[in-house]
């Protein structure tokens, strides 16, 4: 079928990139958190006592592992421009799932197999109402936060479910042997890996980007944004059941109040990370270096005795700043290029450009989602 | 509540002479006169894209004139914002008023300006008693204690309109205020217009109804490639006349579709049906072959393109592709069967502003270009080459940002995309609106070009050369239906204007 448009001579070729590798590469949001990360750390490694030892890193990691996995499947979710708050509440029904099952004499894959599909069940309720009831994830969250969470609470009431055995119990908290790396690390690296190429590498991932962009513009060329909005959610809830089991099995103990409160702490990360709020912008290693951030801040001044509000304030006024830093810069450079553009007409040499830190930093905020 | 200076005999009520307004490249207004006088219901016509809206949007203070002559009861005016010309007594009625849907009549006619009694306490009792005298005056009867959601279309215009008058406006504009209205409406609003026009304000009608404008206007202003044509009594006019000034230009030398091969039928669309947008649209393309859809904004074209594509849902009908009927409300359906729908909305529908042009050429056919189940950097930049270099797209390099680039390079953008999936079927839905004259030309060449290789493709156009340039054939959209077929040889812009303003028993 015709496929070509015009016996006309190609003349015009053209640049893949407007920038060079290395540019493209280190210039980024991205590294910029990256670079802080590991600031952070080596100042934190210099002042605080004892934050140098292996030890540290293992709790640390042990600390962030249900954060780092459930903000892989976030990230996805926020670049499309929904939300999924109810996910430190499906942590909590796993749990309870997942100890009742094996209270009631299930073996333990079992039981998890028994949690993580009610992960998926939960995960499949947020997703159908957002995306065929059409309710604004926010809202349809929000409740489901406080539905998943009454249910798990319900389900055990406020006892808990302990005595899991030993073996399990110290999977989930051995370390790689000759590391201080937690094993878990191992199941989250390879979950990584594949949703940074799903996220950045294939036709999915394309289509992920288009919906937080312009869902307009992508049903327009195909892109079937209900379908990819469910099985977002369906990931969600799959994975936060899974940092569920994880976090039964860290602690030894099964409760409904698992996690309250974690969904705060996964967001702010994949935002800290450079997932833009209004969707259609984000990278999967910057998610990573944000939670990383948060969890070696945490860590560090709560070795140097700083008390947790403390902490608190700090993790917020780093959230707010990065939230608010791509207009910061937009706002200081084009000041910057105005003042240079007058000393250049007032006669004076103009110093020379500089190369910013965090070159694709938006000048203005994303579009207006469309309204449903 | 403003003062006015009183009209003297001599000075109209208003006058523009030799506006003009460009955005960017685009001129969209070359040069507007218009001499609206008090005691007079003044029509103002043209095709789409006459500069009509761009006239008004400049009275109205919304976009500032580069240049020529406003002048307000003989004071020269300037307005920096919609504010400024409501002070000066200018009122503005759309098409689809924006009213508060949650507050009351009452309340949104004093929106802004509530009358107050002691302790700046909002006097209700006063609200309610000038809305009333306010109704009573237009002879209306509406409730203004009511929410306005779920007001009919007419009901908001005379809100609007008891506003303008609550603000003594001097001067009213209507921009098709009719084109929502049922008969029974319209002659309501038309009382109004009258009894407005009897106190001594001048009234503004735009309108493509010609019928309307006969039985209603006092004057008439004809508008043409944003240029004033000319003005004349209304009983010194006739429609074929004003049919002719309308359109009065040299088409045949514009966009000539090159000669193709007729092929089989390749799209069939039976009897498309969606209540309230399009009825019993039927009608096939033919490879090779260019079939405009031509008729008024609003008309239904995009509806019926939409529904073909599956964007959009249709009520009952069939559209089949090479015989093989089509999943309806399923775009990806659509572009499996090889249909392509380059959309009206360049800007929200067509590209990704944020996304590069990269991503944004090979976005539909994503699928195709992936090794392992990956998609690697080099076949989607090789493949968006491809194609930028087919369109001639302007662009730095092919990550810079779709929104950098100007409105006839996106649009390009927007084709490379559709033609990269290899479409068999290409609906392309008001092309080269707000693109520069030379890349119109080449987006016209790039059409002509695809049907002489065999593809089929659907044009839906508001602008009259361009259909009578690219078309084989022409379909008329009236009010959601098909009311006239014509071929090349026989569509005059006169024929097409006809149709398009005409129910069909009139047109037959």
């Amino acid at each position: 079928m015709p496929n070509a448009v015009a016996e006309r001579t190609a003349v015009r070729t053209y640049k893949n990139y407007s920038r060079p590798a290395w540019q493209r590469v280190l210039l980024t949001r991205e590294m910029a958190i990256i670079a802080a990360v590991i600031g952070v750390y080596i100042v934190a490694a210099a002042v605080v006592p004892n934050f140098a030892a292996p030890i540290t890193l293992t709790y640390l990691m042990l600390d962030i592992a249900a954060i780092l996995l459930i903000a892989l499947p976030m990230t996805m979710i926020i670049i499309t421009g929904e939300i999924d708050l109810s996910v430190a509440s499906v942590v909590g029904l796993s749990s309870v799932t997942f100890g009742t099952l094996y209270q009631a004499g299930l073996p333990i894959p079992l039981a998890m197999v028994a949690a993580l599909a009610a992960g998926a069940v939960a995960g499949f309720i947020n997703g159908f109402l957002v995306t065929v009831v059409g309710l604004p994830s926010l809202a349809v969250t929000i409740g489901t936060l406080a539905l998943f969470r009454g249910l798990a609470v319900g389900i055990l009431g406020t006892t808990a479910v302990t005595g899991f055995p030993d073996s399990w119990t110290d999977l989930a908290t051995s370390k790689i042997p000759g590391t201080p790396i937690p094993t878990i690390m191992v199941l989250f690296v390879v979950l990584a890996i594949i949703f940074a190429l799903v996220l950045h590498a294939t036709p999915f991932g394309r289509g992920v980007f288009a919906i937080g962009q312009s869902s307009e513009a992508a049903r327009f060329s195909g892109v079937r944004v209900e379908r990819t909005k469910l099985m977002l959610f369906v990931a969600s809830g799959t994975i936060a059941a899974l940092a569920g089991i994880y976090y039964t099995l860290r602690y030894g103990s099964a409760r409904g109040d698992n996690a309250t409160g974690l969904e705060l702490s996964v967001i702010a990360a994949v935002l800290l990370g450079g997932v833009s709020i209004f969707g259609g912008r984000g990278a999967l290693h910057g998610v990573i270096a944000g939670v990383f951030l948060i969890g070696i801040l945490a860590s560090a001044l709560r070795l140097a005795n700083v008390t947790s509000d403390v902490i608190n304030i700090i993790t917020g006024t780093l959230l707010v700043i990065s939230v608010i830093s791509p207009s910061l810069l937009a706002w200081a450079r084009s000041t910057w290029a105005r003042q240079r553009g007058k000393r250049a007409a007032a006669g004076g040499a103009a110093p020379s450009a500089v190369g910013s830190a965090i070159p694709d930093a938006q000048p203005s905020p994303p579009q207006q989602k469309e309204e449903q | 509540m403003s003062t006015h200076v009183p009209i003297s005999k001599a000075s109209p009520a208003l006058l523009l002479e030799g506006v003009s307004k460009s955005f960017g490249s685009v001129i969209a207004l070359k040069s507007g006169s218009l001499r609206m006088e008090p005691n007079s219901i003044h029509a103002l016509i043209g095709e789409n894209g006459a500069g009509k809206s761009t006239l008004v949007k400049i009275i109205a203070g919304v976009h500032q004139r580069d240049g020529g002559r406003l002048e307000l009861a003989g004071e020269p005016v300037d307005f920096s914002n919609t504010a400024q010309s409501k002070d000066a007594g200018i009122a503005v009625i759309y098409q689809e008023p924006t009213l508060f849907p949650d507050l009351s009549v009452t309340e949104n006619i004093f929106m802004g300006r509530q009358p107050t009694r002691g302790f700046r306490g909002i006097d209700r009792r006063a609200m309610r008693a000038q809305v009333k005298e306010l109704f009573s005056q237009l002879g209306v009867n509406i409730d203004p204690d009511r929410p306005t959601r779920g007001l009919s279309i007419a009901d908001q215009q005379i809100i609007e309109i008891a506003k303008a008058i609550s603000l003594d406006a001097r001067v009213l504009i209507m921009d098709e205020p009719t084109a929502a209205l049922s008969g029974v409406e319209v002659e309501r609003l038309f009382k109004v217009a009258r009894g407005l026009r009897d106190e001594g304000r001048a009234v503004l009608f735009i309108s493509h109804r010609f019928d309307e404008v006969f039985d209603l206007c006092d004057t008439v202003t004809i508008m043409r490639d944003g240029e004033y044509v000319a003005t004349t009594a209304i009983e010194d006019t006739t429609v074929d006349e004003l049919v002719r000034q309308m359109v009065g230009r040299d088409v045949s030398t514009l966009f000539p579709k090159e000669p193709a091969d007729i092929g089989e039928e390749v799209l069939v669309v039976d009897g498309l049906n969606t209540r309230g947008l399009f009825h019993d649209v039927s009608f096939s393309v033919r490879a090779g072959e260019i079939v405009a859809l031509a008729g008024l904004v609003g008309a239904g074209r995009s509806e019926i393109a939409r529904a073909i594509f599956g964007v959009d849902n249709y009520d009952s009908g069939r559209v089949t592709v090479e015989g093989k009927s089509l999943r309806k409300h399923d775009p990806a359906a659509a572009m499996r069967a090889g249909i392509a729908l380059v959309p009206e909305d360049r800007r929200n529908q067509g590209v990704i502003l944020e996304s590069s042009v990269a991503r944004n050429s090979t976005l539909a056919i994503r699928r195709t270009l992936t090794r392992w189940g990956l998609l690697w950097p080099q076949a989607e930049n090789t493949a968006a080459a491809h194609w930028a270099a087919r369109l001639e797209v302007k662009t730095s390099a092919l990550d810079a940002q779709a929104g950098t680039l100007s409105g006839g390079n996106q649009q390009k953008v927007v084709l490379a995309k559709w033609l990269a999936t290899g479409p068999k079927v290409l609906i392309v839905d008001e092309p080269t609106r707000g693109i520069d004259i030379g890349t119109k030309s080449e987006v016209h060449r790039d059409l002509s070009t695809l049907a002489g290789q065999g593809l089929a493709i659907i044009m839906i156009s508001s602008e009259l050369p361009e259909v009578l340039g690219m078309a084989d054939r022409v379909l008329v959209v009236h009010e959601g239906r098909i009311t006239a077929e014509i071929d090349r040889a026989d569509a005059t812009p006169e024929a097409v204007m006809f149709a398009a303003t005409h129910n069909k028993e009139a047109a037959a």
